[in-house]
């Protein structure tokens, strides 16, 4: 402590209190008993707020559940495998907005998995040291840009771009394979389930990379090097010591990413094509849970809509509380194994 | 190992150094292909963004369709409530990190907070803003600029209790014990020298929560809403940077396209300048 100054620090007790001035005769027990108060009163602040966070959880769910209830009345446990999403009849259904989010996230997920998993092996063993700070700089940096900047990039250069030279190239070349030929089926739309996938996965990748490089790199170097000893290559030291090591790890990173994945909304909204309906092919317009409340709520009106998506919003609460608490799960069972 | 005998021109050793090379080459290829990606997009979003950037932008309103105008009361809009988010959040997150760190730190109330906060971390922020319609606007009977603040809050609060806690675990006890030996109340000791050791730290936190809410435009859709004009009534629905960006982007219309971009180009900035920042201040920090 570099900031003690000018007085001991024990006076404190005496002159900082702002009531007690120094000049005043102190009396002892009196001032004993004031810190007494401020310590009992700056504990319990400090609980309070604590239980504030429990707090703001609960209200989230209580206000979810209560304001989907007429909704639930409605519907009931079929809301969930109707795929009809009607303002006119007010008949809803949750099945082809959850189709659309778990759908493009796992999109994501096969695309961003390997390839951060990738980049991170390339950070931690194969790039020499100048150069793998400013790329993780770099990796970290792009995990905090927001959301809508890849919206916006992906509507207006990434969705013309597969509208006018990879989804063409994809019906032609899968249109006579039997099950490829209905995934990729359809008009090139431009956006759609596949869009809004890759947007995902570009987005997800600096997330990835950077939480495998932080849980290579606490694999013991002494491992490592045993297994450089007996002769191993980079590759062998990576899937034999290196990923069996993390594995809790790495699977807890992957979960988070799939929980943000989940969850995502307005690079998502851009180019998802807010359509609800569940088609085979991963080229048509679709919707997520995320979407269909961006683009919808503000625009409801009467009970049952606006219960329904608040429904829906529910939901993904609840797939999303599921999906991070597993990884969380992971993550504390690495980090026990590491004895931190 | 058979290998070893048999030299460097067996089979098997070929096999293997063959797999090496080729995974090592889609390592390489990986970051290519990542870093590309990024750097496409920062790209065009500085070309698409630097042509419409001019004073005009930070002193006119927002355009009707057609007419040529600027950004300043989205501007302005962001920048009054995340300051509020910020004002509403931080007591609440630094109290609470407090107790994580310092009171609590292996009793089971703890463990439980942690657990949650770490969820609400990562929480789909539109969830939030369902929960503060709810909360506030389906109460109040219409959107304002006190919403999307307190939406922005929740976001804030879950970042800074936990670089609050992380910066607090870093303090040596030595510290503690050596204030606490010289007669200190505990609270006295940590406001006046665990705050003071963790300071940095937990500034970098707040800029990081900063840095996340800037750029947030789902919890503010139907909370803070949007307004065409500007207001300084907090009261009524306001506009915000992201909303806006969020709304021209999707119109037909060419030059509230280019303000988007724009729009973008000064929130990446922003975000960029605040996560500089803070890694600046908070030097080499762990990240969860």
């Amino acid at each position: 402590m570099n900031s003690s100054g000018e007085r001991p620090v024990v006076d404190v007790a005496f002159q900082g209190g702002g009531a007690i001035s120094a000049a005043e005769k102190v009396d002892r027990a009196k001032v004993l008993k004031r810190l007494r108060f401020g310590d009992d009163a700056f504990r319990h602040l400090t609980r309070a707020a604590a239980i504030a966070v429990l707090v703001i959880l609960s209200g989230i769910i209580f206000s979810l559940v209560y304001g989907s209830l007429p909704a639930i009345q409605k519907f009931g446990i079929g809301f969930l495998f109707d795929e009809s999403w009607n303002p006119v009849t007010e008949k809803f259904g949750a099945i082809a907005p959850i189709y659309g989010t778990v759908l493009t996230s796992l999109i994501a997920m096969l695309i961003a998995v390997p390839i951060g998993l990738f980049i991170a092996l390339f950070l931690t063993e194969l790039c020499p040291m100048w150069l793998g700070r400013p790329i993780g700089i770099a990796v970290e940096l792009l995990a905090g840009i927001p959301s809508i900047i890849y919206g916006i990039w992906g509507l207006f250069v990434f969705a013309p771009f597969l509208q006018q030279y990879v989804q063409p190239f994809l019906i032609s070349a899968f249109g006579n394979v039997p099950v490829l030929s209905n995934l990729f089926a359809g008009p090139p739309y431009g956006i759609g389930i596949l869009t809004a996938g890759l947007i995902l996965a570009i987005m997800v990748l600096p997330f990835i990379t950077s939480i495998s490089r932080d849980v290579f790199d606490a694999v013991p170097p002494m491992l490592k090097e045993s297994a450089y000893g007996l002769g191993c290559t980079t590759w062998e030291v990576a899937r034999y010591v290196v990923l069996p090591f993390t594995r809790v790890g790495v699977i807890g990173g992957v979960m988070l990413a799939l929980g943000r994945a989940l969850g995502e909304t307005m690079a998502v909204t851009f180019v998802i094509g807010n359509a609800h309906r569940i088609s085979g092919s991963i080229l048509a317009p679709g919707t997520t849970i995320s979407a269909t409340i961006a683009n919808e709520f503000t625009e409801a009106v009467g009970d049952i809509y606006t219960s329904s998506l608040i429904l829906i919003g529910l939901i993904l609460f609840v797939i999303t509380f599921i999906v991070l608490a597993f990884a969380r799960l992971m993550l504390m069972r690495l980090n026990a194994r590491l004895g931190k | 190992m058979a290998t070893l005998a048999s030299g460097a021109s067996s089979p098997l050793y070929a096999k293997r150094r063959r797999k090496n090379v080729v995974t090592m080459a889609m390592a390489y290829a990986a970051t290519g292909f990542g870093l590309s990606w990024l750097a496409l997009i920062l790209g065009v979003l500085f070309w698409e963004g630097f042509s419409g950037l001019s004073l005009r932008v930070f002193t006119e309103m927002t355009p009707p369709p057609g007419a040529s105008g600027g950004l300043l009361n989205p501007i302005i809009g962001s920048l009054v409530m995340t300051f509020l988010a910020v004002l509403i959040g931080t007591p609440l997150g630094v109290l609470a990190g407090t107790y994580l760190a310092e009171y609590g730190r292996y009793d089971r109330l703890s463990s439980v907070v942690r657990f949650i906060n770490d969820i609400l971390l990562s929480a789909p922020s539109i969830v939030i803003g369902l929960f503060i319609y709810e909360l506030m606007v389906a109460q109040m009977g219409h959107f304002s600029g006190w919403a999307g603040a307190v939406a922005l809050a929740v976001i804030v609060v879950p970042v800074v209790v936990r670089t609050t806690e992380d910066m607090l675990t870093l303090v040596p006890d030595t510290l503690r014990e050596a204030a606490a030996s010289v007669g200190l109340p505990r609270s006295l000791m940590i406001q006046k020298v665990a705050y003071r050791a963790a300071r940095a730290g937990m500034i970098t936190g707040v800029l990081l929560a900063i840095a996340r809410i800037s750029g947030e435009t789902a919890p503010l859709l139907f909370t803070a809403l949007n307004n065409q004009f500007w207001t300084n009534n907090m009261n009524a629905p306001v506009s915000s940077l992201p909303v806006v960006i969020f709304q021209f982007a999707l119109s037909p219309y060419k030059d509230w396209q280019e303000l988007a971009w724009t729009g973008a180009l000064i929130i990446t900035m922003a975000v960029l300048a605040l996560s500089i920042t803070a890694r600046f201040l908070g030097g080499e920090r762990k990240k969860s």
